[in-house]
């Protein structure tokens, strides 16, 4: 086993230990903290893929800031900063259901899957960053989706403007 | 000669000769001299850690016409010592009802959000951590960090004063991001590159103050409300909620905080310096070798680090719903319009000789546009206010 595989096998352990732990835990600020190490987790695994701009990206984004938001969310709606209740809801029997046969689905469509022992292809030595960039606003390439996203956050942004004003002329 | 030249890559091959020489695999000892120097590192920012609190004690005193620590050693320079012993033996206190693991992990995170810094600190173009080719992301990333540390210690202490400073210093840092990666987007598109080494290299012709001055204060001004200091330590004032996020830390566990708020300090001074200022350029004086650029950039960092003392000991906090609209309503629009004019502006003359006193005219122009609408604004506003108070008056 190479270096990477160790690595790659202990990062895993930790995103499926603490997205366990996730579902499980009984306080709600603890499901939020063990959520960032799952978002930090699937950074390293980035990180290891030679995608630096992706793993930090995804620190900024989603521990910077959805994480946060969510911290926000549980420490505004709890009456109780402590709060705890039970884990699981009633719909545990579905859920469960439903994960095996997706687990099931995957496991068999990637049996036969010879890819597990091909090693990943040698990377330029061009930035890529400046590669990604280029990629994201050439027309034959990403531009569209990259366009479409913007304007799907600008209405979000402002949706949310217009939210606000309602509440403050009523 | 060539220690003179490259003094890290000198001692890694030294080392690794002596490594190799005793049997161990050249692997392993790439990674024990890596873990060895990052060990080096880091206590280097911890001795200098430990200064900081004596600069910054000697500052305010003389801000404040007062003398300071003057009684131990020469100019009072063992006080932190003193002041280190003394933290390490104040009781250690858990408040009550207290998520014991959080609350002890925020201090170390605290602490960490700084560390991770100082991987990307360029003191020399070849005596700098990693050069990544995303630095400047990475920065952002790391203060994000911080923000956490700044909520586990505020939530886990069970304690309202510490959860509000905590709600406060999330607010602050969420909203001042935005014109931070404003600012250091300007940067990325004059240089062309968010590496730290590319940006420093960017700048061998022209500090990037000179095609930015605006940029470098809007940077200033995020960066000192990113430390939470004054006039944006909403999150610790003492007048309104204790201490705010860390009231209930006693002993070392404060000092943790207090010590990474200095060393925040003067890493921000650092960049600063390394994105305005030339990093470790100083009029030829770095072409004697990467020492004399690292102590130009340390130089530099320790001025910048003055300038953030300087506003914190002479500006009053501001209230916090004008600290969120000051961001939102001024600085984010600003610096957007800076962004929009510096890539329009190094677009249309690039590689022209006039491309710096365009950038700078362009940025007195929209400084100047910014003063003449604030103007209007605030007599408009006065006007209204004025009419609404003189029709009772008439009235009557």
């Amino acid at each position: 086993m190479t270096t990477m595989q160790v690595l790659f096998l202990i990062f895993a352990a930790i995103i499926l230990g603490s997205a366990f732990k996730v579902v499980t835990t009984k306080k709600m600020i603890h499901a939020a903290f063990w959520l960032i190490v799952v978002l930090f987790g699937v950074a390293a695994l980035y990180a290891m893929l030679n995608a630096g701009f992706m793993a930090m990206v995804q620190v900024v984004v989603y521990v910077g800031a959805i994480a946060i938001l969510f911290i926000f969310a549980v420490m505004l709606t709890r009456k109780e900063l402590l709060d705890k209740g039970p884990a699981l809801n009633d719909n545990k029997s579905i859920a469960a259901v439903l994960s095996l046969l997706s687990f099931g689905g995957l496991y068999m469509l990637l049996r036969n899957w010879s890819g597990f022992m091909n090693m990943a292809p040698a990377l330029p030595e061009t930035d890529m960053v400046e590669e990604l960039g280029t990629a994201l606003v050439t027309p034959d390439m990403y531009l569209l989706p990259f366009e479409i996203a913007s304007v799907l956050l600008l209405a979000a942004l402002i949706g949310a403007v217009y939210v606000a004003n309602e509440a403050r002329s009523e | 000669m060539e220690f003179w030249n490259d003094p890290i890559t000198t001692i890694f091959n030294s080392l690794l000769k002596s490594f190799t020489s005793g049997g161990m695999s050249e692997g392993l000892a790439t990674v024990l001299i890596y873990l060895i120097g990052i060990l080096l590192f880091v206590t280097f920012a911890m001795v200098l850690d430990i200064f900081l609190v004596w600069i910054e004690r000697k500052v305010v005193a003389r801000f404040q016409d007062r003398l300071g620590p003057n009684r131990l050693g020469p100019f009072g320079i063992f006080q932190p010592f003193a002041d280190i012993v003394k933290l390490l033996i104040k009781e250690d206190i858990t408040p009550v009802g207290a998520d014991v693991i959080m609350f002890n992990l925020a201090p170390i995170f605290s602490m960490m959000s700084v560390l991770l810094l100082w991987a990307i600190m360029p003191f020399a173009p070849k005596m700098v951590g990693v050069d990544l080719n995303v630095a400047m992301l990475y920065l952002v990333a790391a203060g994000s960090i911080g923000t956490l540390s700044v909520i586990m210690a505020g939530w886990a202490s069970n304690n309202k004063y510490a959860t509000m400073g905590a709600f406060r210093t999330v607010a602050q840092m969420v909203s001042y991001e935005i014109p931070m990666v404003a600012a250091i987007l300007v940067i990325t598109v004059l240089s062309g590159t968010m590496g730290v080494v590319g940006i420093v290299e960017a700048q061998e012709f022209l500090p990037f103050i000179f095609y930015a001055p605006l940029t470098a204060i809007i940077f200033l001004i995020s960066a000192i409300a990113e430390l939470g200091r004054s006039p944006f330590d909403l999150n610790e004032a003492e007048s309104e909620i204790v201490a705010g996020f860390h009231t209930e830390y006693t002993g070392m566990k404060f000092g943790l905080f207090y010590a990474g708020e200095l060393l925040h300090s003067f890493t921000f001074g650092g960049f600063i310096a390394l994105l305005f200022f030339g990093g470790h350029r100083f009029f030829g004086l770095e072409n004697l070798g990467p020492i004399v650029g690292a102590l130009i950039f340390i130089g530099k960092a320790l001025f910048f680090y003055w300038v953030i003392m300087w506003v914190k000991y002479t500006v009053p906090r501001i209230r916090i719903d004008h600290m969120l609209a000051f961001n939102w309503k001024f600085l984010t629009p600003l610096a957007f319009i800076l962004l929009m004019v510096t890539a329009l502006v190094g677009r249309l003359l690039l590689d022209s000789v006039w491309l710096v006193p365009a950038l700078f005219l362009s940025n007195v122009f929209v400084g100047w546009m910014t003063v003449l609408y604030l103007k209007s604004h605030e007599r408009k506003t006065r006007e209204a206010e004025d009419a609404k108070s003189a029709v009772p008056v008439a009235q009557h």
